[in-house]
């Protein structure tokens, strides 16, 4: 049943990428570029993307993050690191560059292999080895 | 601001939305997507963790790929950098997430609806670096 449950909520996460725009990396460097406000050719979408998400998500998280049981069976796994490290910091600085330069973030990316497209498998191909070395030497604890 | 969409922003956004609320509320999970590949990595948790992980990736290029074929709305995942600059992002969004614990998905929609500080601030320091390396590839260095 939770697999079947995380295979749903994949597919519906990639309907939203899809429809949103957001899987193209041109959209999101298009708001990346808040310095287009002055000559008109700033795209806002992504912060419509985000108050979108956040909607109807803060609602059920609110509702959900009280429960002691998640619905399907198994515990509430929720993050109970609150501190705000110089770690946390960089590693946001670092992906935010990443971001940057492609305009793509994790989850877009793994969309957006179903165009197929090489530049796309490459850019994942990176992401993974990023990760993966990274955890090779403990960096994500 | 030719290129604004805020209607299919806001339904796309609402989707990604349901997506994160239903997973953390059936599975007990948060829909970070660095986090669910990342983990499948370096499995530690035993039972069908490494089967939901992969079940959720598989959904998210099979939600696409279904869109695009059974439907008429269209979109394209446009990439213009060069290769060496592809290889070098793509390492550094996979180093920055597993440092600072999480990307767009888990800190900035899972996170923010827990309203949790520690993500506003992860949120903040990636929005700020993405904002700060466009203005440097596209205004003052003229595109990469």
């Amino acid at each position: 049943m939770r697999i079947i449950v995380s295979l749903i909520c994949g597919t519906i996460f990639g309907f939203g990428l899809y429809i949103s725009g957001m899987i193209d990396p041109q959209k999101v460097l298009g708001f990346l570029d808040i310095w287009a406000i002055a000559d008109g050719g700033w795209d806002p979408s992504l912060a419509f993307v985000m108050g979108g998400a956040l909607a109807v998500a803060i609602p059920i998280f609110q509702f959900a993050k009280n429960r002691t049981e998640a619905v399907c069976g198994g515990e509430m796994s929720l993050p109970t690191n609150r501190a705000i490290t110089t770690k946390l910091v960089v590693g946001g600085l670092l992906f935010g560059t990443g971001w940057g330069l492609v305009g793509y973030c994790p989850g877009p990316a793994l969309s957006a292999l179903a165009f197929g497209h090489t530049d796309t498998i490459i850019f994942v191909v990176a992401m993974i080895a990023g990760m993966g070395s990274a955890r090779a030497i403990g960096l994500n604890k | 601001m030719e290129n604004f969409t805020p209607i299919s922003a806001l339904i796309g956004g609402g989707l990604i939305g349901l997506a994160s609320g239903l997973y953390l509320l059936l599975n007990g999970r948060i829909a970070g997507i660095s986090g669910i590949l990342g983990g499948l990595l370096t499995p530690t948790k035993g039972g069908s963790a490494v089967f939901e992980r992969l079940a959720f990736i598989v959904g998210l290029i099979v939600g696409p790929f279904i869109l695009m074929n059974a439907t008429e709305i269209e979109a394209q995942s446009v990439v213009t950098s060069s290769l060496p600059v592809i290889i070098i992002a793509g390492l550094l969004v996979g180093l920055g997430t597993t440092i600072g614990s999480g990307c767009t998905s888990g800190h900035g929609i899972c996170g923010l609806s827990r309203f949790s500080l520690r993500s506003l601030v992860a949120t903040l320091s990636f929005m700020a670096a993405g904002f700060v390396t466009v203005l440097v590839t596209r205004h003052l260095m003229g595109g990469m």
